[in-house]
């Protein structure tokens, strides 16, 4: 599509929140479990260490516009969730380059870091560090987090006795308790039932109204059909289409 | 705004600092955790904490004036002062390791800047550290010490050690992404550690040319420097406080380049 060499020298564009250029992933898995200083000593005395490689992204490039409601579609294992680690700055790219700009809400697992041995009220404020957030942030939201997450009256009983939905929920509701500039959203909403699911997607195009750029992972066509206006198509770690969301989807369930 | 670019030019040392900045709500969210559930549970909490130190000044002191007969004075705070010192040094380096591992899943879910762990581990040694100076004083006066003002250049001393003490809990928690049983070895290294360390017995019965030893290593000039205003009520010299800040500084240096060159591998290797 377009050539990563050239794509390399990224020049400030202010209308862009994330820019993805050339990037490519690659793991590197040890043949064999390696537990240890000694058993690495070993083998490495034997030049024996083996790894086995592989690329879970391949020269990926995208341009997400500030404001934009970006879906990502492909099937299990293509690299999706690759792809929003990246640019949430949880793994830094083997090749390429990527920008964001902004503040980013990752949604890559809702209540990552959340202890069950801690109340609700502690996990806010755990939370909320984790995501980068000030204590007087997370103080100033904290009402808000806590109607949302519709637990009330368990905000102070330790999280192992809350239910799924209610985990589900207290988590979305800290990444997004301030609005972020760019949320990075991977099938989180799977989690909850449906009444949940609208309140989340409610928030996001509200969010998206105030110009929060949103990046979707999602298995859900009807979804992406209806909130995203481009996409991609991620197959083995490639961009197989991209452009119009509509227009992606159809390919991709042509190819079935 | 806070931006991120994979390919910025900042050093990584600097990049590091700069994220740890911004996430320093999570450092003081850490260190709550732990002095939380450490207090909390049990009113008794500081007395435990200082049970395993009081216990084995108490079994030495009785073992060295008893059965050996060796007379120093104030043995019990010379035990006590060096054994506070060590507890600081072996906690937070093994601390900063084992949070690093702990958190492995985490780092491969979200982004958090990878020294936090390290941090929180001193900070938390920190206030054990503060509270336990309490018992100490109280048994130093107990027992006859005259408190000195040469205590004032304590703050110095702990600022020195916990310097030393990031950097090596940074290199060791480098070696930890790298080696899973880094932990447990690490842990044998610190009983032999220990006791090639003047703490849990008086520097007078270890023969002169055996010194060399403590001069090598880098935790005998804290627990000289942190003793010596208590014991005796002097200043630390100069050939203390020398060696004592280089290398506080060099394991700094060292500890931070090479985990801040390697940070970005954590996710992929934890």
């Amino acid at each position: 599509m377009s050539n990563p060499m050239t794509a390399y020298p990224i020049h400030g564009n202010d209308d862009l929140a994330i820019r993805v250029a050339g990037v490519s992933v690659q793991y590197r898995v040890p043949r064999e479990q390696l537990s240890g200083i000694k058993e690495f000593t070993i083998r490495w005395l034997q030049r024996r260490l083996q790894y086995h490689t592989f690329w879970a992204l391949n020269d990926v490039s995208i341009q997400v516009p500030r404001g934009e409601f970006f879906g990502v579609i492909g099937r299990n294992g293509a690299g999706k969730s690759t792809l929003l680690r990246v640019v949430a700055r949880v793994i830094k790219p083997t090749l390429g380059r990527v920008v964001v700009q902004g503040r980013t809400a990752p949604l890559l697992e809702l209540g990552a870091g959340f202890h069950p041995e801690m109340t609700g009220r502690e996990n806010i404020f755990m939370n909320g560090a984790l995501l980068g957030l000030s204590r007087r942030e997370i103080i100033d939201h904290f009402d808000d987090i806590v109607s949302f997450s519709e637990i009330d009256e368990f905000i102070d009983a330790p999280l192992r006795t809350y239910s799924t939905g209610m985990v589900a929920r207290l988590g979305f509701a800290v990444a997004t308790s301030v609005r972020p500039d760019i949320m990075l959203v991977d099938e989180v909403l799977s989690v909850g039932d449906s009444q949940f699911q609208e309140k989340c997607l409610g928030r996001m195009r509200f969010f998206q109204e105030h110009g929060t750029t949103i990046v979707l992972v999602t298995h859900s066509m009807d979804r992406v059909a209806a909130f995203c206006e481009s996409a991609i198509w991620l197959e083995g770690g490639k961009i197989a289409a991209r452009g119009e969301a509509s227009g992606v989807i159809s390919q991709y369930q042509q190819a079935l | 705004m806070n931006s991120y670019d994979s390919a910025s030019e900042v050093h990584p040392f600097v990049e590091e600092f700069q994220a740890l900045m911004a996430y320093r709500g999570l450092v003081i969210q850490f260190v709550a955790r732990a002095i939380k559930t450490r207090y909390k549970r049990s009113v008794l909490g500081v007395v435990w904490t200082m049970l395993n130190p009081l216990l084995t000044m108490i079994v030495l002191t009785v073992v060295f004036s008893q059965l050996f007969r060796v007379q120093i004075e104030n043995f019990p705070v010379y035990v006590l002062s060096g054994q506070l010192v060590w507890i600081f040094f072996s906690t937070t380096t093994s601390g900063a390791m084992g949070e690093m591992i702990w958190s492995g899943e985490l780092m491969k879910r979200i982004f958090v800047p990878k020294s936090v762990f390290a941090v929180a581990a001193i900070g938390t040694g920190l206030i054990n550290f503060l509270l336990s100076l309490l018992p100490l004083l109280l048994i130093a006066l107990v027992l006859g010490v005259r408190l000195s003002p040469a205590l004032l250049t304590w703050p110095l001393v702990v600022l020195l050690l916990s310097i030393f003490s990031l950097g090596l809990g940074l290199l060791l928690s480098t070696a930890a992404v790298y080696f899973a049983d880094m932990l447990p070895v690490y842990n044998v290294l610190l009983t032999i550690w220990l006791y090639a360390t003047p703490i849990i017995y008086p520097l007078e019965i270890v023969p002169q040319g055996w010194h060399w030893l403590f001069r090598i290593n880098p935790v005998y000039y804290y627990v000289e420097a942190f003793r010596e205003p208590l014991l005796t009520g002097g200043i630390p010299r100069w050939e203390i406080w020398f060696p004592a800040a280089g290398f506080a500084l060099a394991t700094f240096l060292i500890g931070g380049m090479v985990f801040t060159a390697r940070s970005s591998e954590y996710a992929y290797r934890l």
